[in-house]
């Protein structure tokens, strides 16, 4: 039966055809996705024990976060996820040029998001907020208990970067498959699949941003 | 009954299809993928084995003579972090897991051969940091790494070990990830999810937790590691944090990757017991669900661990009930073989005879296993030698035997050679004396009151730990016997047919050693898991000959 060898664009030799080649690999995403929800997931009990053992600190800790840079990064996300849903749009209908151009705009708005984060750290490491670095901490709570706050405000925050980093290296590549004319409206699944890896790390910083910047955003500093 | 022997001209199969280390180092070959992991993970059997053998040697006496308990605070460690992450999880997933899944599902290789070949690199970059942590003097802390002893008093290299260990972990969650995708999308026509065989079943059970479990001690251990470099306190109570919450996160993990190590297993007695009793397992239904129900299961019962760590009596509660209903699907894999056994027409042959070892194993393991969910009993045998005797019977006496059973029944279409029978049977034998004699012993003395992880102890203790070791050096011998009858097998075995034991199953319906692609042509499945019927079995050959 399968000696008729199709001529189909992109089959990879272990696959019969290529709807079985795009379900996997979107099966495949979607359980890696699962593991990564797990991944941050005990970090977020972490916080959540932390939080109600410390409020009082965790409160005082998050007000010193600024919550503007951190709202302003929200809505970058936000618009590149859009961006992102419209380049797997162009990969649909095959507009390789539009294709491109809302790939690149989608790793201008997550450059965009590092550029934030990385001076909202680097004010953090003026302020000796860096925990186990010469940490320092005059203001309201327990010194402690707020570098636990940062603690974990490191760890979630950057494990993200980090996740953002890996996905603009994903971008990266894609667009140079796209600028190549490797896509076609029968073949694109890696845009699509990538699309969902993006989706997914905005998904995670939605969580972040009112965890970690709006928990005592009334109280002013 | 049994298929004519093959008559084919010796053609190219996946071992000679490429020869050269490159070709061996770089293939992306399920089959050759899984040779690699057998490699990897029987050295880091031996390697466990080696501190075996000093945990074993130190208990001789009662007094401490041979090595310090500082040292021997290291030996215990290193047994336990090597078998644990890098002999029993991966052993019968990432071996016959990965040679079998493509096969009995009649496709032509994993979905994702990269990550699979890039997960047997990440498993040996994780054993690199691992076994350098091992050479510049080991960890102390257990292999459970609770705080505060991985933190305040920890002399070793924990965060070495650490790192080895969360890296070792992606290994593990790119082989699960491997077998669900493909598993849900690449079956061949006509293989419904209830014709699959129940090996499929169970590894995919094992494949959930891989998934949902690794990912957690992954990023306790992260927090660990970084706990230990910023010195700020996640878990370290002298740094304001809480020790009970790294329990907690340690366990969600670490108890379902018992059922990583045995669910696997219970697929490979499945597979032995329906085909050498020629027989469809009995409520193939019931045990295939049963293997999702431990896996569901085996997700909510990690606080028994924790009965004596300040977690309320409530909760201990519900762990102890939970833990109890874990037993009801084990218990129907356990009635279903027997019941399959029953007035059947047996082969006794080596497979088999692992197979009935793995059910007297796991029935004393398990039953064990409700004594120490019971709160009550817990609290006084907690942290003893019955402890070690019950979670032994369960991996060792569990999972070792289904990996040796699945090895030798599988070992025709590996290496398409077959292995000398009678030092086979004498070895299984062996083994199962060897390890009665080992472990028994230590159900008497935990009860009796002996702790774990000391080492001396009181005179009256003396005769059960001879015993035990004894039993060891016994066991070991058993484990070597298979090591040199199957090197002289790959040289010099008789030459296997496609189906050397008349079994069932679509990876016997290829030649032994299958060729790179499997199969010649995607076979079509007409027929039900396990339908041994005479009349049809002409039939059923048909379709698949070309």
């Amino acid at each position: 039966m399968a000696e008729s060898h199709s001529t189909t664009y992109g089959l990879a030799h272990h696959f019969d055809d290529i709807e079985q080649q795009r379900e996997a690999g979107t099966l495949g995403m979607w359980a890696f996705l699962i593991t990564e929800i797990l991944f941050f997931g005990g970090m977020f009990l972490a916080y959540i024990l932390y939080r109600a053992k410390f409020g009082d600190a965790f409160a005082a800790a998050s007000a010193h976060l600024d919550w503007r840079l951190g709202g302003a990064n929200t809505a970058v996300l936000i618009i590149s996820s859009l961006t992102m849903a419209l380049a797997v749009y162009y990969a649909q209908v095959g507009d390789r040029k539009k294709l491109m151009l809302f790939l690149v705009l989608t790793m201008i708005l997550g450059a965009t998001f590092l550029g934030v984060k990385a001076y909202e750290y680097y004010h953090k490491y003026l302020d000796h907020l860096i925990p186990g670095f010469g940490f320092q901490w005059s203001g309201h709570g327990a010194p402690k208990q707020v570098e636990m706050f940062y603690f974990i405000y490191f760890a979630m925050t950057g494990i993200h970067a980090l996740h953002m980093i890996v996905g603009l290296g994903i971008m990266t590549v894609i667009l140079i498959m796209a600028k190549r004319g490797r896509f076609t409206p029968g073949y694109h699944s890696p845009v699509e699949i990538s699309g969902l890896y993006w989706h997914f790390v905005d998904i995670v910083w939605i969580f972040l941003f009112p965890l970690l910047y709006l928990l005592g955003a009334h109280l002013h500093q | 009954m049994n298929i004519e022997v093959q008559k084919q001209p010796p053609r190219t199969n996946y071992l000679n299809a490429t020869y050269g280390i490159k070709s061996w180092l770089l293939t992306k070959d399920h089959k050759r993928i899984a040779l690699l992991y057998l490699a990897s993970v029987t050295f880091f059997f031996a390697l466990g084995g080696l501190f075996a053998v000093g945990i074993r040697l130190e208990l001789l006496t009662p007094q401490g003579d041979m090595m310090q308990a500082e040292t021997y605070n290291r030996v215990f460690t290193m047994h336990g972090v090597a078998m644990v992450f890098f002999f029993l999880i991966p052993a019968i997933p990432a071996t016959l897991g990965n040679f079998l899944v493509p096969l009995m599902i009649g496709a032509k290789d994993l979905a994702f051969p990269k990550l699979n070949l890039l997960s047997w690199y990440i498993y040996n970059v994780g054993a690199l940091f691992t076994l350098i942590a091992i050479v510049t003097g080991g960890v102390d802390t257990g292999w459970t790494f609770y705080t505060p002893y991985s933190t305040t008093y920890s002399n070793g290299n924990v965060l070495l070990t650490g790192v080895g260990i969360f890296i070792t972990g992606f290994s593990s969650i790119l082989t699960g990830l491997n077998f669900i995708v493909t598993i849900h999308t690449m079956r061949a026509p006509g293989l419904t999810w209830f014709r699959l065989p129940l090996f499929i079943w169970s590894n995919y059970a094992a494949s959930l937790i891989m998934i949902l479990g690794t990912p957690v001690i992954a990023i306790t251990v992260l927090l660990l590691a970084a706990e230990r470099i910023a010195h700020v306190g996640i878990f370290d109570p002298a740094l304001g944090g809480d020790p009970v919450l790294f329990q907690h996160l340690f366990w969600f993990y670490s108890h379902p990757a018992v059922y990583i190590m045995v669910l696997p297993a219970m697929g490979v007695i499945s597979e032995l017991i329906a085909n050498m009793t020629r027989k469809n397992i009995f409520g193939y239904r019931f045990v295939a669900f049963s293997s999702m129900a431990i896996a569901v299961f085996g997700f909510l019962v990690w606080g028994h661990h924790l009965f004596v760590s300040t977690q309320s009596v409530y909760a201990g509660l519900v762990f102890s009930f939970l833990s109890y209903a874990v037993a009801v699907p084990s218990a129907v894999k356990v009635f279903n073989w027997t019941a399959t056994l029953y007035k059947s027409s047996i082969s006794y042959n080596t497979p088999i005879l692992y197979g009935f070892g793995f059910i007297g194993f796991f029935i004393i393991g398990g039953m064990t296993g409700l004594f120490l969910a019971a709160l009550g009993v817990d609290v006084h045998v907690h942290d003893t030698y019955f402890v070690v005797a019950h979670f032994h019977y369960i991996m060792v006496g569990g999972t070792i035997m289904g990996y040796l059973g699945g090895l030798h029944y599988w070992w025709p279409k590996i290496t398409g050679r077959m292995y000398s029978e009678g030092w086979a049977r004498f070895a299984a034998l062996v083994i199962f004396v060897g390890f009665n004699l080992t472990f028994f012993p230590q159900f008497l003395m935990g009860y009796m009151g002996m702790p774990r992880r000391y080492y001396a102890y009181p005179e009256e203790f003396q005769v059960l730990n001879v015993m035990s070791s004894a039993g060891a050096s016994i066991l070991g011998v058993g484990y070597l016997i298979p090591l040199v009858y199957f090197a002289w097998s790959m040289r010099y075995g008789p030459r296997a047919t496609e189906n050397p034991w008349g079994a069932f199953g679509l990876e016997w319906r290829t030649s032994s050693p299958p060729p790179t692609e499997n199969f010649l042509e995607t076979p079509k499945v007409t027929w039900e898991a396990y339908e041994f019927r005479p009349r049809e079995e002409a039939e059923v050959i048909d379709i698949t000959r070309h």
